[in-house]
């Protein structure tokens, strides 16, 4: 549709903005309504019909909600947020898909350009606190500067490596007239999205896998977001190199494929973990070998050469040198890659990774998902509601103890299925983030897990998912802690629990008051028919399950020690 | 081990753009040891001069980061060796302190020192040179007791024929003419 002006018409900034939005296909806008404002969401009254604004409790809400919506689409997530502390609530959900590398597009209001700088009513210097958590921002004074400020936006949002980008709007250019003629941005002279890839770089890297004895790939969000999970695919089945993702990468393959050796990092599996240190060639697809995934970097992967797929150059280097770096996108290079390398199998060296899996499952997965005393576990909850959902759901998460359980239990048909807080690690991003995956894929299931830490965090966003009926399966995984910090104080803090116990409210009554159904499971007896109800519903549904009250997450690398010292106990 | 780096940065010329560069810094708990920013020789391009100590890997590693901010064109990191830098110095001092003697004559002769302004209570001298040499010249006119001093960032040009930036330009030209792109 052509939303452009004629001859002498003029709109408002506030509609140049939504029809800008328009043209970047966006139809759904997660955001709540202040002064600085104002002119943006009266315009926004007569585009209802095309631009569905949903209304969150708090704007960091907002935030996470675009987050999820965006981590299960692909496509960037929108947010609306006032000046002052409108825009200071959504720092949080910024920083975390900075650090997730999730397309966000965030529009704040702001003070009347005339009062920039006099400390005026809600006026915060959006532009200074976000710099440093945002791939790009701009303050925007002009009406007429709105249409290429939103197509730089968007284009930087999901070009490359995908990133929030923050555009501040005054209030007088919301309102000042312009006339309007959209043109998509497809060049920014200082940003190269993806660097070229150097041909050679594939030759060295190829020879390098085709000496191998024991290669490991380690699979990264980059496999997602740059849709090349077909492309992993073809290059593992020739190469028959085995393959562990890390949490972001949950879901680039389905988790029964044979190569799929498992979770890294320091709540991982056992064999992706112990083998790092044994193995001669990593192939490091899409991943920016966090500190949750290399414990001790100087004693990571020592006895092995690096090949890293990697789309932004600062990655490279970063934490673990690499002896070839293959610039570009997983989605070229891959295929690249694949062409030259020879087809070969790796069953001895695979099957030393199936040995280690029936230790970790003697040693740890038996007793967390089929305990057969005792309360009810965080592993054994989460399995079962994977099977209820015939393991094809869009998981969601909160952080902490049930997230790394969650990962570590729940299994993947097909990609864009997690939704977790990796690298900032935010309490209470997982409701808001739930509703906004739901509304995104309303066509899939979709649950959440939670602890009761977390759901306090951000609580009041049930009450969004009551207002959009967005049929999001909530599950709080309820021990009355703050399970990982507990954890962490009983294994380095000599069992000194500083205000981890929590005094829980009646969460049974709390979601009734928001209208959602609920149902409270404390024995191990009623938790299968408690878990199909929830799966069957149609709307949204609250589970609580009281779990044992310190259980802890294995295995683990403890902080600090190295990949290999990864404990079962 | 902690060395002196001169970096350049070459960027576009937006409000806010010193604050993208120096939170790079502030990340990484990098000092400033000086800054200089002003046009480049190819227009409507910002060239940043910064001087900081520190290892070459870190040094390394930054590089990168600030590359990757969005309105940052290139950055090029040079040892003190690879380039031909310079800093001016401004010195108050009061005038009747210089009179006596050949006190001036020989700090314009000595130090290749300039007078700016003589008034009758204050005279102005002036001294381009390295961080030392205008260093010495303080030491020397701090006798006298130096009303006020002010010392420039860092100036830096390379030891290289052309601008480095040019080079990467015309590569970018190139790379982007096989992604299907014209660019500028």
């Amino acid at each position: 549709m052509d939303y452009n002006t004629k001859g002498e018409e003029k709109i408002s900034g506030s509609e140049a903005l939504l029809r800008s939005l328009l043209c970047e296909d966006v139809d759904l806008i997660f955001g709540y309504p202040g002064g600085a404002i104002m002119p943006v969401y009266d315009a926004l009254y007569d585009y209802q019909d095309k631009l569905h604004h949903v209304l969150t409790r708090h704007e960091q809400g907002a935030v996470h909600a675009a987050q999820g919506y965006a981590r299960v689409t692909g496509k960037v997530g929108v947010c609306f947020a006032t000046s002052g502390p409108g825009a200071t609530n959504t720092v949080t959900g910024i920083a975390d898909a900075m650090i997730d590398s999730t397309p966000l597009v965030v529009i704040t209001g702001q003070v009347a350009s005339p009062l920039l700088g006099t400390d005026a009513f809600q006026e915060i210097d959006v532009i200074g606190i976000t710099q440093p958590i945002t791939k790009w921002n701009l303050l925007v004074k002009k009406a007429a500067d709105i249409p290429a400020a939103i197509a730089k936006a968007f284009y930087i949002a999901s070009s490359g490596r995908p990133g929030p980008v923050v555009i501040d709007i005054t209030k007088d250019a919301q309102f000042e007239l312009t006339s309007f003629n959209y043109k998509k941005e497809t060049l920014v002279r200082s940003y190269t999205p993806v660097p070229m890839t150097k041909p050679e770089t594939i030759v060295e890297a190829a020879e390098i896998i085709n000496n191998a004895k024991k290669p490991m790939a380690l699979v990264g969000q980059g496999v997602i977001l740059g849709e090349a999970e077909s492309e992993l695919k073809t290059f593992l089945d020739k190469t028959g190199i085995p393959a562990a993702w890390t949490l972001l990468g949950l879901s680039a393959m389905p988790s029964d494929y044979e190569l799929n050796v498992g979770m890294l990092g320091m709540h991982g599996n056992y064999g992706p973990n112990v083998k790092t240190n044994e193995c001669d060639v990593i192939i490091a697809i899409g991943m920016r070998f966090d500190d949750r995934v290399t414990g001790d970097a100087t004693k990571y992967a020592n006895n092995a050469k690096v090949i890293h797929l990697e789309i932004d150059p600062a990655e490279v280097n970063k934490i673990i040198k690499a002896d070839v770096a293959v610039m570009g996108s997983v989605k070229d290079t891959l295929p690249q890659l694949t062409k030259v390398v020879k087809p070969t199998t790796h069953t001895n060296w695979l099957a030393e990774f199936k040995k280690c899996d029936d230790l970790e499952i003697e040693k740890v997965i038996d007793a967390e998902v089929f305990p057969k005393q005792g309360g009810m576990n965080m592993g054994e909850v989460v399995n079962k509601i994977s099977e209820a959902f015939d393991h094809d759901a869009v998981v969601v998460t909160d952080v902490g103890q049930h997230q790394m359980m969650a990962s570590r239990y729940f299994k993947f048909k097909q990609s864009k299925s997690i939704v977790t807080s990796g690298g900032l690690g935010t309490m209470g991003f997982g409701l808001p983030a739930a509703l906004g995956a739901k509304l995104g894929v309303p066509e899939r299931e979709v649950c959440v897990f939670i602890g009761d830490g977390g759901f306090q965090m951000t609580i009041q966003e049930l009450g969004t998912i009551f207002q959009t009926k967005a049929a999001v399966k909530i599950v709080i995984l309820n021990n009355n802690f703050l399970g990982m910090v507990r954890q962490w104080q009983e294994l380095f803090f000599d069992r000194r629990y500083a205000s981890t116990e929590l005094c829980n409210p009646d969460f049974q009554m709390i979601t009734k008051g928001f209208g959602i159904e609920s149902e409270l499971v404390t024995e191990r007896k009623d938790l299968d028919a408690a878990v199909e109800r929830m799966a069957k519903s149609k709307e949204s549904f609250l589970l609580e399950v009281r779990v044992e009250k310190e259980g802890n997450v294995f295995p683990m690398v403890p902080s600090g020690s190295s990949v290999s010292d990864i404990r079962l106990e | 081990m902690q060395q002196e780096f001169t970096i350049t940065i070459f960027s576009e010329n937006h409000v806010g753009l010193l604050n993208q560069v120096t939170t790079a810094f502030t990340r990484r708990s990098i000092n400033i040891e000086s800054l200089n920013t002003s046009e480049s020789s190819l227009e409507g391009i910002h060239k940043f001069t910064i001087v900081v100590f520190t290892t070459r890997e870190q040094i390394d590693k930054l590089k990168t980061q600030i590359e990757k901010k969005i309105d940052v064109l290139k950055v090029f990191v040079f040892t003190t060796d690879e380039i031909i830098h310079q800093e001016m110095a401004l010195y108050k001092v009061p005038t009747e302190a210089l009179l006596s003697g050949n006190e001036i004559e020989d700090i314009v002769r000595k130090y290749g020192a300039r007078i700016m302004e003589i008034t009758p209570e204050y005279t102005v001298i002036e001294k381009t040179g390295h961080k030392a040499e205008t260093q010495e010249l303080f030491v020397r006119l701090d006798k006298y007791k130096v009303l006020q001093f002010v010392r420039s960032g860092r100036i830096a040009i390379t030891k290289l024929r052309t601008e480095l930036l040019e080079e990467y330009l015309l590569k970018l030209r190139a790379e982007n003419k096989i992604r299907g792109i014209e660019t500028f």
